[in-house]
């Protein structure tokens, strides 16, 4: 593979079968600093994932995440976006969806059955963002307390916590 | 008269009784850091793990939107601590393809250096560890020797031995000196004397053999299926390296191969770490050979890096842009946009998502850490086996915990 212009001519190439299967209106694309993102409705997410699966060759599931983007500036999307990075093997070529999702009751249907990978990923996002995953066969909190009923990384969430911290109950020695 | 038969025993359920509950962990010698799995078990062998995590969750996302991007160094180091410089690279590699920026050729042979003596160092931990881990203690000692020294060139790069903060953005905080480099070839020198010990105490070594080999299998099609990268991923026959698939820095411009195993068990992801730190000499030698002169910072002009004390001091523009940077709401601008990058880490895929609102600091700093991944793939690949192989199977996956919970 040669390096410099490879990725390109494959996202490209991921295009041109997006293309010829979904035709115009389903996704909106936008390129920055060589990543290429498609922004596709919600109600489209698992229709476009499979499709970049198994007609694309995009068989690997590099990384699932999520942003909130409460008060980010010139924001006119919804207020928080999943994004699913993807990569072909045999190209190079990798490609980055993303779904909006907005408050009360933010959810998206799970990747789970296209991706085991994204099994634990999908949990932290529900862990810091409070994005509900359809389909997802064990959506817990993985990395804050069962009891927790915040979700940190939201932006109206405050850096140093609520207090959960600070009123924290301690045990002593006596009582331990 | 018919004699009534029992029923067949229902073994479904019976097996079920019959196993018990074992917690591993939070705190075991054997999770190395804290790491807490309940294993179901019956008998010796285990009929289900559920990992738990989160011990060591602390925020370090979170900060990464109050810090800017110079002092967020300082937090990744701390994610992935046994090769920090790798972390650092993989941050920085992030944020100057936020902004655009081609480092000086120095700096991109700087930053290979630093990150494959970070790959050695680590490898060294994991292999050296994992033999630990299965009674091996002698190959561990020798492993952590070598570790030793690296940490004498982490300090004699930038002050700091266990977290070096030296990468900045656009560059990095001092120049490698003669010191760097003579401390540098002295790991070199001691590398080969390192790897004999340690293949020959392990290569051959009948127990060891015995609790690694077809322990932990994972398919090529699972590792994919679960996102796995890295050694683990190459050790299960995917191909994959970002330094080859999507070069960074000054990775094309040498010569190395990418090892790889088809087997899939904690051996074959043991010999690919192994083969792995060889790789890394090579390149480390052919990056010392060609490391060029010239600046190692971006010039004053790109309006990124801090100027030196004696351009601060005699030049007005020095002067000027050292302002600009320090004070409070100045520093540099940044687009208002996202990206991901990635590089290939000592463990695997080592990404960061940035999403970026003009100012300074970041408005979404999003890990991909290798450790999470893989340590989802463990319930699957333990299932089966017996009590004693969780230890081999952990350490053979190199979990880090403080990169597993951030």
């Amino acid at each position: 593979m040669s390096a410099a212009t490879a990725p390109h001519a494959a996202q490209a190439q991921i295009l041109a079968t997006l293309a010829a299967h979904f035709g115009d209106g389903v996704f909106s694309i936008s390129r920055f600093r060589g990543n290429l993102r498609l922004f596709v409705p919600k109600s489209r997410l698992v229709e476009l994932l499979t499709a970049l699966k198994q007609q694309c060759g995009c068989t690997y599931l590099a990384e699932l995440g999520a942003a909130d983007y409460l008060g980010y500036p010139g924001r006119t999307r919804n207020r928080f976006e999943v994004h699913y990075v993807l990569r072909n093997f045999d190209t190079g070529g990798s490609v980055i969806v993303k779904a909006g999702v907005d408050d009360p009751d933010p959810s998206l249907p799970s990747a789970y059955p296209l991706w085991p990978g994204a099994d634990w990923m999908e949990r932290e996002v529900f862990d810091m963002y409070g994005i509900r995953f359809e389909g997802h066969p064990d959506l817990r909190r993985i990395l804050m307390p069962d009891e927790f009923t915040a979700f940190p990384l939201r932006k109206d969430y405050p850096l140093r916590g609520r207090g959960e911290r600070h009123n924290f109950p301690k045990l002593t020695r006596a009582e331990s | 008269m018919p004699v009534h038969l029992l029923d067949e025993p229902e073994l479904e359920s019976e097996a079920r009784q019959a196993t018990w509950t074992l917690n591993f962990g939070p705190q075991h010698p054997a999770t190395h850091t804290t790491l807490r799995l309940i294993l179901e078990l019956d008998g010796e062998r285990i009929v289900k793990a559920t990992p738990h995590i989160g011990y060591l969750h602390s925020g370090f996302e979170k900060l990464g939107e109050h810090l800017n991007y110079n002092q967020y160094v300082t937090i990744v180091d701390r994610k992935n601590y046994i090769s920090p410089p790798m972390n650092e690279v993989a941050w920085h590699h992030a944020v100057e393809t936020l902004l655009g920026v081609e480092l000086t050729p120095r700096c991109q042979y700087i930053r290979v250096i630093i990150g494959e003596l970070a790959r050695i160092s680590d490898h060294l931990l994991c292999t050296g560890a994992a033999a630990l881990d299965l009674g091996a203690f002698t190959a561990f000692l020798f492993a952590f020797n070598l570790r030793e020294q690296i940490y004498d060139v982490y300090e004699e790069m930038s002050g700091y031995r266990f977290h070096p903060g030296y990468t900045r953005v656009g560059g990095v905080l001092y120049d490698f000196n003669d010191r760097v480099l003579d401390k540098i070839r002295k790991v070199l020198h001691s590398f080969p004397k390192v790897y004999a010990d340690m293949s020959k105490l392990l290569f051959r070594n009948r127990i060891f053999l015995d609790r690694m080999r077809g322990v932990g299998k994972l398919s090529k099609a699972d590792a994919i299926a679960h996102s796995c990268s890295g050694p683990v991923a190459r050790a299960s026959g995917v191909h994959v390296d970002l330094r080859k698939d999507s070069p960074y820095l000054a990775y094309p411009e040498l010569d190395f191969e990418v090892p790889y195993c088809e087997e899939g068990d904690c051996w074959a992801r043991f010999m690919v770490r192994m083969e792995e730190m060889k790789q890394s000499v090579r390149i480390l030698e052919q990056a010392m050979a060609k490391l060029p002169s010239g600046p190692v910072n971006l010039p004053i002009a790109e309006k990124l890096n801090l100027p030196d004390k004696a351009t601060t001091y005699n030049s007005m523009e020095g002067l000027i842009q050292h302002f600009e940077l320090i004070m409070p709401n100045r520093g540099f601008e940044t687009p208002v946009d996202e990206v991901y990058a990635a590089i290939e880490g000592p463990n695997g895929e080592l990404g960061y998502y940035l999403v970026a609102d003009g100012t300074e600091f970041a408005w979404r700093v999003r890990t991909r850490p290798p450790s999470f991944i893989h340590f989802s793939v463990f319930p699957h690949i333990i299932k089966g086996h017996m009590l004693a192989d969780v230890v081999a199977v952990l350490g053979s996956l190199s979990i880090i915990a403080a990169e597993l919970d951030r």
